[in-house]
């Protein structure tokens, strides 16, 4: 590899096959995952991944304003993804950029593929996600907590979305790139997955990869979704763990009887 | 029948997220579910619950979504020559008609009744498909609300807060004395002094924290045993 900013590329995977933070090449970083963080939102969640820290706000469905964005069929998705300053190693310029305004962008149209929005015509989904840490992969986390904070915000949606990206350094296709490995690698591509179906909601690619070194990585990132699914439904239990001892009786929802 | 009795038992207290496989087959899909492939779904986080023929599931979050019929304390946050607009908790604001109040009003006048600010107790009248809600005041019980006090709680728990068969309620009027009102979108008014309406408050936080527990109907009847004693001494 040469080019601009290779001059001091590390070496990425060694000849065990260990990565510079001794992951294997197919090995997630570890990722923690929480649920109602936030009491003033209606629903919001946090995600640590790896080094990665994204909170993720949820509001709504509530009236889209101004008058002329409401659609009259269904609600609309607005998301705002925001990088904090100290997120990075030099201060980042706060404000929206071209690359926050892209993933705002696509990470509202992945959740247009999940929320029932025909039952809330006129109003709108908010989605903030603010990313404190940055690592490399925070599109996918991002994604990972907005999906959860609309989970418990109620919002009715056909599955939840886990997302993860997988890369290619130093020649050969590894899962859930780091910042280092993402800098001097070869290419990286974020995937975002309805787990039921396993449609493809979000792909991105950056780099080059052959056709056969691009399925096997998109393999490896939707295996690897799956098991974020696993933890995003486990971070929703966990938050309503006491609920699940309510008496037979009183869950069906006596209609008002008073006055 | 012996087979889906014990699904309901089981279904009871299980806890769902989005997305979950519910059931296959014979069954219908009910609030909270969808279904895709003759198979139910999750929509929402929440309780499954089997009743009848149909796969329910009890949301433990959510916004107020208006029903027809619906008894709700609305808030005028707008006053037009012929109409008020009411905030009702929802993702959409209501009108209120001025046909649709217990009073004769002159066109204009509207302001010399209701003002911004003002709670009323109003009916949900009518909702459309685009989710244009109307409200009314022409219903019996229905008024403007003077004194008191107005908290908000969860939608989703206003059913607890009620209690089945109106017991939950029933306890708390009897023990703080209070006369209490709560509106179908989460809006509950208090009246009575104000040790008594601080009682009632702590009460109701308590069963919406504890919402999930078993024999929450016993606890809070402790808890306001305890409290009115103080009280009266």
């Amino acid at each position: 590899m040469s080019g601009i900013g290779m001059e001091n590329k590390p070496k990425l995977v060694d000849e065990n096959g260990r990565r510079i933070d001794g992951r294997k090449l197919d090995e997630l970083r570890p990722i923690r995952i929480e649920a109602g963080v936030l009491k003033r939102a209606d629903g919001s969640a946090y995600v640590e991944w790896g080094e990665n820290k994204v909170l993720a706000a949820v509001y709504g469905p509530r009236e889209a304003k101004p008058k002329h964005i409401q659609n009259p069929a269904r609600a609309i998705v607005q998301c705002r993804y925001n990088m904090a300053p100290f997120s990075v190693s030099e201060r980042k310029r706060p404000g929206p950029d071209r690359r926050s305004v892209e993933i705002s962008k696509i990470t509202g149209e992945v959740f247009e593929n999940v929320l029932f929005l025909e039952m809330f015509p006129r109003a709108s989904v908010d989605i903030f996600i603010e990313v404190l840490q940055a690592n490399a992969g925070t599109r996918c986390a991002g994604i990972t907590a907005a999906s959860v904070a609309l989970a418990d915000a109620g919002i009715p949606m056909a599955d939840l979305v886990p997302a993860c990206a997988a890369g290619k350094i130093d020649g050969q296709i590894a899962l859930d790139l780091k910042k280092e490995e993402d800098n001097y690698g070869e290419a990286d591509l974020p995937v975002a997955i309805i787990p039921r179906t396993k449609e493809i909601v979000l792909l991105q690619m950056d780099g080059n990869m052959s056709q056969s070194e691009f399925e096997t990585a998109l393999n490896m990132a939707i295996d690897a979704c799956m098991k974020i699914y696993e933890l995003q439904k486990e971070a929703l239990k966990n938050k309503y763990k006491g609920e699940q001892e309510v008496e037979r009786e009183e869950v069906q929802t006596p209609k008002q009887e008073q006055r | 029948m012996e087979e889906r009795k014990q699904m309901q038992n089981v279904a009871t207290r299980k806890i769902v997220v989005p997305g979950e496989l519910l059931m296959k087959g014979h069954m219908k899909p009910g609030v909270g579910t969808y279904a895709r492939d003759g198979q139910i779904f999750a929509a929402t986080v929440g309780i499954l619950n089997v009743h009848g023929n149909y796969v329910n599931v009890i949301p433990l979050s959510g916004k107020y979504m208006p029903r027809v019929g619906d008894v709700i304390i609305g808030k005028i946050i707008d006053v037009a020559p012929t109409n008020w607009l009411v905030d009702i908790n929802a993702p959409y604001p209501a009108p209120l008609h001025i046909s649709g109040t217990p009073w004769r009003i002159e066109m204009g006048e509207t302001q010399k009744y209701l003002n911004v600010g003002d709670m009323v107790l109003c009916e949900v009248e009518a909702v459309d498909e685009t989710k244009r809600v109307m409200v009314t005041m022409g219903k019996p019980g229905c008024k403007k609300l003077l004194g008191g006090e107005i908290i908000e709680i969860t939608p989703t728990k206003v059913p607890r807060v009620i209690g089945k068969g109106g017991s939950m309620i029933n306890l708390l009027k009897n023990y703080t004395k209070c006369r209490i009102f709560v509106g179908q979108n989460g809006r509950i008014w208090i009246e009575g002094s104000v040790e008594q309406i601080a009682i009632a408050i702590l009460a109701i936080r308590k069963i919406e924290e504890e919402s999930h527990l078993l024999g929450l109907t016993d606890s809070i009847k402790n808890f306001l045993e305890e409290k009115t004693k103080n009280l009266t001494q």
